[in-house]
């Protein structure tokens, strides 16, 4: 099997050009695919038979905590490329994920929230999943706690590495602890396997959503890794060409 | 388009969730560019600085 | 591996503050027994947690301070056992005492004698998980400034599976239902710990040592 695309795919040059053209063919895509989805999920969608139009906030809440937790689990598989295979480009990929995992778990937790406020009848409850995905935030900004009090780049890199991939098990605790535990929180309709229990003209919209902010997420991944990128390659040649343009 | 806005009454809870994520994604985007601005402004700065003498 | 009772005070602080958290909590609650026994879970363990957390700090500081981290580092020998055998003789000066303490602090907090043995097992046990995730989360702060807060900050969100099932094992101690569900828990935690910690303990070292 030819190995080149791989190598090339880890190579910083590479990468820094790859990501410069890729990101208009997920950024544009996404802005579509997400005013497409919250005009479907706010509009079009029926009301449900309980909670009528309040439940239209699972087109933004449940999107924002699958990328909380497609954010970490990407930083610490490329905390483990970067610390065990020693991929060089793998530290900037996973560096890139943290501020956008970060934002998107307060963003989860928010609509969270105001959405349990009148399905629950309570802003909080101490709840497996809702501690996990709190846990989750703390885990974000301990990351980035790290990366910034580590004066050396390459020390904070990998102790930063160290961390994310310790803090992954929380992940899977988040997404099963509504069927491991009792929980406030309503058991997965859609990320289950077998057919999912909601309506497709309510199911759809939520869909594209998803796939919007996945699309969103390597977006953004891919504007910031270039500058990542930047900051880790001090003394190459190519940033000198690359950069004057 | 007033029952679209008040959401049959869970206005509070979906609008400010919808404008919040929006403003989530939209510093998002915002911030990310910028990461990016500001490195590379940093590694011209650093290059000319090299260069110079 | 070496005992090192190195300083008498380091190790004397976090037993000192258990006991000053524990006795907060009574006089700025009300001292009604039944009441101060509801919270007593709680109570215990965040103070268990927090002491230990004040403990952990001491783990590698004056090692790396005054070279031996390096040279064990450097040496042939298995960092990685090295820092296993560092983590156990930290957890019987640290947290073997604060289990010994607790029935004290479980006294002060209208516990019932009953629920003692139970709450010496899940604090002696729940303090082992606490050592171990304290070796990795230390590791990677030697030689921070100021890296005392940074460390609450990783140590604590990763202890939280810890705090609620020793709160637990507690609460049911207390309550008289049986503790063995929580401390299957606990256990479960601390084999997990005793066989992964050493080693990204150990990869944490290397990593600060470079």
């Amino acid at each position: 099997m030819d190995w080149t695309w791989f190598h090339r795919f880890g190579s910083p040059p590479h990468l820094y050009r790859l990501a410069g053209t890729l990101v208009p063919w997920f950024a544009w895509p996404a802005a579509i695919l997400l005013a497409a989805g919250l005009y479907g999920g706010l509009v079009l969608a029926p009301p449900d038979y309980q909670q009528g139009d309040g439940f239209r906030i699972i087109y933004v809440h449940a999107p924002s905590a699958w990328l909380s937790l497609m954010a970490y689990s990407t930083m610490a598989v490329a905390a483990a490329l970067g610390l065990i295979w020693r991929m060089k480009v793998a530290h900037a990929v996973a560096a890139s994920c943290a501020p956008i995992g970060a934002w998107f778990t307060v963003a989860a937790l928010v609509t969270g929230m105001l959405w349990g406020k009148p399905m629950w009848g309570t802003y909080w409850a101490w709840d497996p999943r809702l501690t996990a995905e709190l846990v989750l935030l703390f885990l974000y900004l301990g990351y980035m706690g790290l990366r910034a009090a580590i004066e050396d780049p390459q020390r904070a890199d990998r102790a930063s590495a160290v961390l994310a991939i310790v803090g992954v098990v929380n992940v899977p605790i988040v997404h099963y602890s509504v069927e491991w535990w009792n929980s406030i929180h309503q058991a997965p309709s859609v990320m289950k396997f077998g057919k999912p229990s909601i309506s497709w003209p309510m199911l759809s919209p939520l869909l594209i959503m998803f796939v919007g902010f996945t699309l969103l997420f390597a977006a953004l991944v891919l504007v910031r890794v270039r500058g990542e990128i930047l900051r880790r390659e001090r003394q190459s040649r190519w940033v000198a060409e690359v950069v004057a343009q | 388009m007033s029952d679209f806005l008040s959401m049959g009454g869970y206005a509070s809870s979906v609008w400010p969730s919808v404008l919040l994520t929006c403003a989530i994604i939209a510093w998002n985007v915002f911030a990310a560019r910028r990461s990016f601005r500001e490195a590379r402004a940093e590694a011209r700065r650093r290059l000319a600085m090299e260069n110079a003498p | 591996m070496r005992l090192a009772f190195r300083n008498r005070a380091q190790l004397l602080h976090p037993l000192l503050f258990f006991g000053i958290v524990t006795t907060l909590f009574p006089l700025a609650l009300s001292p009604e027994a039944s009441r101060l026994r509801d919270v007593a879970p709680g109570v215990l363990w965040v103070a268990a947690l927090l002491s230990s957390l004040l403990a952990i700090e001491f783990l590698f500081r004056d090692d790396a301070q005054d070279g031996t981290l390096e040279q064990y580092a450097l040496s042939g020998q298995s960092l990685t056992w090295l820092l296993f055998a560092k983590t156990v003789s930290h957890w019987l000066l640290a947290g073997l005492p604060l289990a010994l303490m607790s029935p004290v602090a479980a006294y002060g907090l209208g516990v019932p004698v009953g629920a003692v043995p139970g709450i010496v097992a899940s604090v002696a046990l729940g303090t082992v998980a606490l050592s171990l995730l304290g070796a990795v989360t230390a590791g990677l702060t030697i030689g921070i400034r100021r890296g005392g807060a940074l460390l609450s900050l990783l140590t604590l969100p990763l202890a939280v599976p810890l705090l609620i099932f020793g709160a637990q094992a507690t609460a049911r101690a207390i309550a008289g239902t049986g503790i063995a569900g929580p401390m299957y828990f606990l256990a479960a935690f601390t084999v997990l710990g005793i066989t992964l910690a050493p080693l990204a303990a150990a990869a944490a070292v290397r990593i600060s040592l470079e």
